[in-house]
Parts: C-alpha cells; structure tokens; sequence
C-alpha cells in the first residue's frame, strides 16, 4: 500500500497507543509532537482521491483531500494540540489517549472518500468519546455515559441502515451530495443529524458532556458535533430540511441555557445553539452559506474549546460548576476571567473576533437568497447568544456576588492554552483573510462595513442592556431543565413499570382464580367421591355411598329401557 | 476563602458600578445616535430603521427571556430529580469534584 493512502488520522491513532505505553516527558512529548505532526500531514494531502483499496467487493478510498476536508482536519489537529497541552497535567493517561483515538475518528472522517471509510471513522469517535465521559469518574458520569453510548450507537446503527441502502439503491459508495428523497437518504440523514444534536434527540449533549471531566469536556466540545456538520456540507448541500432544524436548534439552545444553572450546561446548550447556525447553513446550501458553515465551524471550536477550558479552570480549582455556587471569582483568577470573556465575545461575534467574520458569512447567506425570515430569526439569534452565553456564563462564573470563593488562577499549561485559544479568536476577527482562503468556495465577502459593524453593536450592547435590566427574572436556581430525554428516563421507566404493575395484576388475578377452582373442584370431588372409608355411611361422597341392591336393579332397568327406546327411535 | 474585613475589590464597589452603568448608557446612546452619520444598509427594509438593531436587540432578548421563563415553570424540576433513589452514594452532583487539586502534577512533566 502507497503511503499516501495511509489517513493522518493514523498518527493520532498511534500516538494514543503510545500515551497508553509510554510514561513521564516521553508521554508528553508524544502529546505534544502527534498533533503538529498530523498537522503536517494533514497540508500534504493534495486534493482528490488519493488511491483505492479493494475490500470485499467495494473500492474503498481511504484518503481523499480538499480544501473543505483540509479546513476540517487543520481546525481539529490544532485542536489535540491545545487540548492536550491543557490537559496533560492533569488528565489520566486513558483520558488523554481517548482523546487522540476520538481525535483520530474526527480527522479520519475529514479524509474518507467513501461512506465505508467514514462510517468506521464515525464509530471510532463514539467509541472514545464515550470512554472520555466515563472518565468523569462519578456514578453521575457512568450513568451518562451509558446514554452518550446508546444513543450513539443508535445513530451508528440508522446511519448503516442508510449507507447500506444507498450502495444497494445505487451500487456506489462515494460521498456525494444528495437530498433526501426516499428511505435511506433520510436514514443517512438523521444518523448524521443525532451527532449534531439535532431534535428530537439534542439532550444527549448537555446530557453528556458536562459530566465528564474538566480537561474531558475540552476535548468533547470540539469533534462529534462538528465532524457531523461537515459531514453534512459533503452529503446534504442545500437540504431544505436542515433549515428548519436549524433554527429549532437554534433557538432551544438559547432557551435551554437561559434556564440553566450549571456552567458547563450552558456551554452545552450553546453548542447546539451555533451548530445550529451551521445546519441552518448547510440547508442553505449556496456557495456563501456552506462557506460560512465551514467558517464558523472553524472558528467556533476554537472559542467554545476556550470556553470549555475556562469553565474547566473553574472547576479544576474549586470543584464547583454550579451558578449558584460560583461567582466573585474575577478577584484570584483574572486570565482566566479574561479569556472566558474573549471566549463569550468570540462566540457572541462581537466586531473584531472570529465569530463575527465566520457567522455573519451565514446571515449575509440567508440575505443573498432574500430569506427575509431565516435571516430575521438569526439575527434574534445572535442577539440571544450574546444573552445566554455571551454574558451569562462570565457574569455567573466570574462576577455576579462574591462567593468568598478565592481559588488560584489557572495552572500555566492551562494558561498558556487558553491564551493560545484567545489570541487566534481575536486574530480570525482581525485578519479574517487568514481563514478565507482555506474556505472551500472563493470568498466574495467584505466582513467589516462601518453600517455593519453598527449594526451588530447595536443589537448586541442592547441585548446586554436586556440581560441587565432583566437581571430579577434570571435568577438562578437550583433546577434542571426537563428535555426529551425525559420520555426514555423517566417516561419509559415509568411505563414499564406501569406494564409490570398491570402483568403483577393479571397474575395475581388468575392465581386467585386458580386456587378458587381447586377449591371449587375438591368440595365436588368431595361431595360425590369423597371420604369412602368412613364408616358413617351418610358422611361418604354420593357415588362413594353403599346403595341398597335394589335401587341399582331399579337404574339399570330404567337404563335398558332407555336403550331399548332410544334403539327404536 | 474571603476574609470579612477584606476591603472591598474597587470593581465592585458601589462608586464604580454607578460609573460604569453611566459609561454603558453613555455607549448605548452613542451606538444608536452614530446611526444619523453611519449608514447602515438594510436588507429588508425595516432594518434600516433608525435604530432597529437596538430595539429589535432589547424586544428579542426580552422575549427570549420571557418564553424561557415560563417554559422554565413546566420544565424546571429539582437537580436531583433523575437521581435513582437506591443508588448507593453521592450521585455524582458535581462533575468536577473527583478531580481536586491536590492531584495537581501527575505525571511529573
């Protein structure tokens, strides 16, 4: 086999190997050098189908490059990089080797030329990131875990179902676009859509992620969602569909995290919300909007990573995620208060970071194909993420009341992370012609226009206004936020109970029954068989009495001439 | 932990709030008003108005909020509501408390 068929993926595949096998500065070395290395490797890939194999009867193409594949696979290897520079201190070996294995799913999806390749891939990635919710270590966390795990084998299993039924429907196994149209596109659709964390089933995010631990959580904000959207871009450009999943998506993050009390719930709830905006996108489907797709997915993991890792500061020091637990922590921890608010404003696009270059690409979308309401609903969107994340999560973590809480700052690897992060928000907001030419469609786009830039200040500075004067009504409470999720733990718990209650029921109902009839059957049995040993002759059963000669003469005769009767008939 | 007679942090002390939510009001006007020598170009005509990305900011987040709040009356059940009951210790409410920082440096880089 050529070397140019073997996926970057592989390097971060073996180098989770070897953080299982290696120890001390030699574990860190490989933590550190894996992903610049796949970096590397990811920039030598020239486009197009790199070779195929044959596997049964199927030509797998185990690498194909291109500028969105590039895009996807660049973000996701700069993201093992800082991640595991966070992390390494700290995290468990099995952690971190999770993390690159997870990691290795995400890059090898970006480089399948076929649905086989990337369905291998996409199960690589629910297998590891399932370990790393597990290493939360809790019962809290095993339980989630084991939900993270069903759902997404469940999404695993209808993306098969799909795949299968487009290779048998079509006899191809290419990753092409398509719409969906009949069974297994939609199949493929919806198995692709359960890792963004799309409705019905968007629980399972919030659900998992912030059990994990704090470096855990880093590294699942980055993969499972975004691998989905670009999966998306490559199969489902322009399904009508997505749209309104989308904005759905949209606008429940937003309501969903402005009811939330922990930190990193919030951080959950907002995932959903931007890819969201990305799914949106992707229905979209002109060259503009998957363009702001691609962008935004860029530079939305490196600033809800950033944002991950300061929550994860936050809890590393004091063991608290909770908002009504957190607050005042501005006055000992003052980088990771700075970065966690170049992480709010990156992620609220304020002028001058990355989100407002990469997002309002997907706005400028919905206008240039005059979807009055599509853009109207993002732009309330926008100002709603500024809300719930934008403020929020700074206000509730590091000011609001003083706590008393007086943790240390972060430690410097997590420092120097974070600030890595924070300083490539800023620079994609500054430079976005940085990022414009790894898009994969020429970028026609003018980001900052003075009306544009008021107009954004304008609707955000507002909407914090709205988040002060509406301080009283956001009071935080000691609460959870009832989701779908509800139907399978507690619905279809308390169903099968019911069922059980009414089977425990109908059993008792026929035992009862059963012991009735053999009562019932003995006092007959009794009655005219009973007791022949008795010497009482009226105290025997009526067949088990002694009848005088003459009454069984008198029967059998009256038996004969029945007979004889009955002969002559 | 917080000393009682720590003095107040000058970010929070009462002076500096009042200064700060003068210099916000002061931004806030100074947003909209740069809007009569800015043009901001609208797409679908109303948001050109002047200052509709201040009012449709303000309305949208109240509503937001306002839809989360009573959604929040249905949805909202106390933190350990999934908690099994049999279950036999912590429940795990909080995510990070496994890790403390006394675990710091673990494998000695």
């Amino acid at each position: 086999m050529a070397l140019e068929m073997l996926s970057p993926a592989l390097i971060l595949l073996l180098a989770a190997a070897l953080i299982g096998v290696l120890k001390g500065h030699a574990r860190t070395a490989v933590v550190l050098v894996a992903p610049l290395l796949t970096l590397w490797a990811v920039w030598q890939i020239p486009d197009g189908v790199q070779g195929t194999v044959k596997f049964l009867s199927y030509y797998i193409e185990p690498v194909e490059g291109g500028p969105l594949r590039r895009l996807f696979a660049t973000v996701f290897a700069i993201m093992v990089f800082v991640g595991g520079l966070y992390a390494y201190r700290v995290a468990r070996w099995y952690e971190l080797a999770a993390a690159f294995a997870y990691a290795a799913g995400a890059v090898g999806v970006c480089f399948a030329g076929d649905l086989i390749t990337l369905f291998l891939y996409w199960e690589l990635m629910a297998l590891f990131s399932t370990i790393i919710v597990w290493c939360g270590g809790t019962p809290a966390a095993r339980a989630a875990g084991i939900r993270y795990a069903i759902m997404h084998l469940l999404g695993g299993v209808v993306l098969k179902v799909g795949i299968e039924g487009v290779v048998v429907g079509t006899g191809s196994i290419q990753i092409q676009p398509m719409l969906a149209t009949d069974f297994s596109t939609w199949m493929i659709l919806i198995g692709i859509l359960i890792n963004a964390a799309a409705p019905p089933v968007s629980a399972w995010l919030a659900d998992a992620y912030p059990e994990s631990s704090p470096t855990g959580s880093v590294f699942l904000s980055a993969f499972t969602t975004k691998t989905a959207v670009l999966a998306l871009i490559l199969l489902f450009p322009g399904e009508p569909v997505l749209v309104g999943v989308g904005l759905f998506m949209v606008m429940y993050g937003i309501i969903y995290a402005l009811l939330e009390n922990d930190a990193r719930r919030i951080l959950a709830y907002s995932i959903v919300n931007q890819v969201g905006f990305m799914v949106c996108a992707v229905g979209i489907g002109t060259q503009m909007a998957l363009n702001g797709a691609a962008a935004h997915a860029f530079a939305h993991i490196i600033y809800k990573a950033l944002l991950f890792m300061s929550a994860g500061v936050v809890i590393y020091r004091t063991g608290k995620s909770k908002c009504t637990e957190l607050g005042g922590l501005f006055r000992t921890m003052p980088l990771t208060t700075a970065c966690g608010i170049i992480g709010a404003l990156a992620i609220s696009s304020f002028p001058l970071t990355s989100g407002f270059t990469t997002k309002s690409m997907i706005s400028q979308a919905a206008v240039d194909e005059n979807l009055v309401w599509v853009y109207m609903l993002l732009t309330a969107a926008s100002a709603g993420v500024f809300l719930h994340a934008g403020i929020k999560f700074p206000w509730f973590v590091f000011f609001q009341r003083d706590s008393g809480l007086r943790p240390k700052d972060a430690p410097w690897n997590m420092g120097l992370a974070m600030i890595l992060f924070a300083g490539l928000c800023i620079l994609l907001g500054v430079f976005p012609e940085l990022l414009y030419p790894l898009l994969p469609y020429p970028v026609d786009y003018v980001p900052y226009t003075a009306g544009k830039v008021l107009f954004y200040l304008q609707l955000l500075l507002f909407s914090g206004l709205a988040f002060f004067v509406l301080l009283p009504l956001m009071k935080r409470t000691e609460t959870i936020s009832l989701d779908t999720d509800w139907l399978w733990r507690r619905a279809a718990t308390a169903l099968i109970g019911l069922v059980e209650r009414l089977l425990q029921f109908l059993g008792e109902f026929v035992a009862r029954g059963r012991v009735r009839l053999q009562r019932f059957s003995q006092r007959i049995a009794v009655r005219y068989l009973g007791q022949p040993h008795t010497a009482d002759r009226e105290e025997r059963g009526v067949f088990a009495r002694s009848w005088p000669i003459g009454t069984t003469a008198l029967w059998i005769a009256g038996l004969l001439s029945a007979y004889v009767l009955l002969y002559y008939l | 932990m917080a000393n009682q007679d720590e003095p107040l942090h000058w970010l929070v002390r009462p002076a500096t709030i009042r200064k700060l939510w003068i210099g916000f009001g002061i931004v806030l006007a100074a947003v909209v008003l740069a809007q009569a020598v800015v043009y901001i170009k609208g797409y679908f005509g109303v948001d050109a108005w002047f200052g509709f990305g201040a009012v449709y900011g303000f309305v949208c987040c109240l509503l937001m909020v306002l839809v989360a709040k009573l959604l929040g009356l249905v949805l909202k059940r106390s933190q350990d509501y999934y908690d099994e009951p049999d279950e036999d210790t912590g429940h795990g409410q909080d995510a990070g408390q496994n890790v403390s920082s006394t675990e710091e440096p673990r494998n000695g880089a």
